[in-house]
């Protein structure tokens, strides 16, 4: 009998037994005493047993922080599977269908409400298609090279505490300025003679913006790259970029955002299904039917929330996750060893 | 002299040699197929057998001692060493596994040591030490030395997931020649055909072996899918991401907000 051991910084990747999470060690406990009672799903591809009412709160729980936040979630979902005991592969490749799910269903209704720029979207998407291939070429590649789990927390790290920290600083000034009483000016960020120098320009109808198309394509690469790569749809970074570099109006760039999101997230589910085999199906439904549940009460508390608090609370959530990445990479890990099957050979 | 010594040599060996099929193994486990089903939590299967002896079987001996191995289908593994780089835990040092058991269980009716001398433990393959596990050393193929750090990280990882075992307690002899053991086959045991190996010894020495075999298969919704995804990627992924569509469109109309 393996004792329940916390198990966080363990690399699998195999396909059968690399995980000893709590998931398993509590259906060996249980197993004998409670057969029928059929809480514990078996999760086919990521290979072991978990409770499902974990997974459907889990995808509630992390449905409702995007539904308040406006983000696909993905960066808080992928950590949280990895947390459990599920091998970073599977975690991704899984999360990029719940993405899809629950972006579909918000670019359903930015579409209803016209706040979609068509053409935007497209360019972005010319990109987005590329930089996903190119980040599930470089997963595939990393995975060979054993290396996949330590550049997924290294990403996750770099990204989430830089990303996290702008964002909790920008907060922090906002509400110390809100309560010093002074008037919040917004801005329309400044000209960036750079980008605007660029060639290939194209007029944005919907979004009313005249831009060059190369950091358009550019920004979708970047974006379709990290998704591939980390499991997340890029909202929270793709909607700054957009705003901030591209000048993008408020009106139409989560709705945008959120279709780049669900393309590339369709494209990264099909990839990462037919090259690594690691889109666990059942796992993506049970976190997709939680999720977009959460989604819809996390949208209403969203409202009652103040813009800049949301912000710091946003922040301090990302800045969190990376920060545990980090402690799990510098601490050292429980063993040293891992175990990983390359293939049956016969 | 040369000719004296191999005259010996084989007056020895002729001596020694057991006669032929003196006792006979009977054997048969629980179940020659067991059902993984997504509830599958862990089982054991039972083995019993017995000796049977016949006349030529000599009247002094009537102590066996019987190991059971139990190997599980083969695969090749890879074992990899964490190191510290740069402040932060990263992979360094790998070793290959070549065809080594998924699941790999020893059983003795008392330890090893009592069963048989070193040397036959080791020729035999008796313990978790002594069993074969092939690596890819450079362009050679070898076993190492069993406290190899790689080997024995391999065993203990393993043995932590209840994969690879070892119990020198688990046979018991129901009389001096009907025996039983336990075959322990917990949630993650890879699927496939599992050879049991029963050896039975005697004075330390091996006096008669036989083998039987048991097969794992899942059965399921799960395995199915799992099983959908390997073989029809295309289709898999086409599906997952049409549920992925359907699913939010559902929750669109379901949550319809004004």
């Amino acid at each position: 009998m393996v004792p329940p051991r916390r198990h966080f910084g363990y690399q699998g990747g195999s396909s059968h037994h690399a995980v000893s999470g709590p998931g398993r060690a509590r259906a060996r406990a249980s197993g004998q005493e409670q057969e029928p009672t059929r809480v514990q799903i078996y999760l086919p591809i990521a290979d072991l047993p978990v409770n499902i009412f974990l997974l459907l709160a889990m995808g509630a729980a992390v449905g409702f922080v995007s539904g308040m936040f406006g983000i696909g979630g993905g960066f808080l979902m992928t950590p949280l599977l990895i947390f459990i005991g599920i091998t970073p592969g599977v975690a991704v490749a899984s999360v990029s269908s719940h993405i899809a799910a629950s972006s579909f269903s918000g670019a359903l209704s930015y579409w209803r409400r016209r706040a979609i720029d068509p053409s935007l979207a497209s360019v972005l998407l010319i990109g987005g298609a590329i930089g996903t291939a190119l980040g599930v070429y470089t997963f595939t590649l990393l995975r060979a090279l054993g290396q996949l789990d330590l550049m997924i927390a290294l990403s996750y790290v770099a990204l989430l505490t830089s990303v996290g920290g702008v964002m909790f600083w920008e907060g922090l000034r906002a509400m110390l300025r809100a309560r010093r009483g002074e008037v919040v000016t917004v801005r329309r960020p400044g000209s960036h003679v750079w980008i605007h120098g660029l060639p290939l320009k194209m007029r944005f109808k919907r979004s009313k913006i005249y831009v060059s198309v190369v950091p358009v394509v550019t920004i979708g690469i970047f974006i379709g790259f990290l998704g591939a790569v980390m499991g997340i749809g890029g909202g929270f970074i793709l909607v700054p970029l957009l705003i901030y570099l591209l000048r993008v109006p408020t009106s139409t760039v989560i709705g945008t955002s959120m279709v780049l999101t669900l393309a590339t997230m369709m494209i990264a589910t099909m990839l990462h299904a037919i090259s690594n085999h690691l889109v666990d199906a059942v796992l993506a439904l049970i976190l997709m039917v939680g999720g977009v549940t959460g989604a819809q009460f996390g949208a209403r508390a969203g409202q009652m929330i103040r813009g800049e608090q949301l912000r710091l609370l946003l922040g301090l959530l990302i800045l969190a996750v990376g920060v545990r990445f980090a402690v799990e990479l510098v601490i050292r890990p429980e063993d040293l060893f891992t175990i990983r099957a390359t293939g049956i050979s016969e | 002299m040369n000719v004296r010594r191999l005259a010996a040599g084989v007056a020895l060996a002729l001596a020694a040699a057991p006669p032929a099929h003196a006792e006979r193994l009977i054997v048969s486990v629980s179940n020659h197929r067991v059902t993984v089903t997504p509830n599958y939590a862990g089982e054991e299967l039972v083995l019993f057998g017995s000796v049977e002896r016949d006349a030529q079987a000599p009247t002094t001996r009537t102590s066996y001692d019987l190991v059971v191995t139990v190997m599980g289908p083969r695969a090749d593994m890879v074992t990899r060493r964490k190191e510290r780089r740069f402040g932060i835990w990263i992979n360094t040092d790998s070793r290959q596994f070549l065809k080594v058991p998924g699941y790999l269980a020893l059983f003795a009716n008392r330890p090893f040591e009592a069963i048989a001398s070193p040397e036959v433990q080791r020729r035999q393959q008796l313990g978790l030490n002594n069993v074969l596990l092939t690596q890819r050393v450079g362009p050679d193929y070898a076993d190492v030395v069993p406290n190899d750090a790689f080997r024995s990280a391999f065993v203990r990882l393993q043995s932590q997931h209840g994969l690879y075992r070892e119990d020198t307690s688990a046979v018991t002899f129901l009389t001096p020649t009907l025996f039983r053991t336990g075959i322990p086959l917990p949630a993650a045991v890879p699927i496939g055909t599992y050879e049991v190996e029963i050896k039975l010894f005697a004075d330390g020495a091996l006096v008669t072996k036989t083998e039987t075999a048991f097969e794992i298969v899942k059965i399921g919704f799960e395995q199915f899918v799992a099983g959908a995804a390997r073989q029809y990627g295309l289709v898999y992924g086409l599906v997952t991401t049409l549920m992925a569509l359907m699913t939010g469109w559902m929750a669109s109309i379901v949550f319809k907000r004004d």
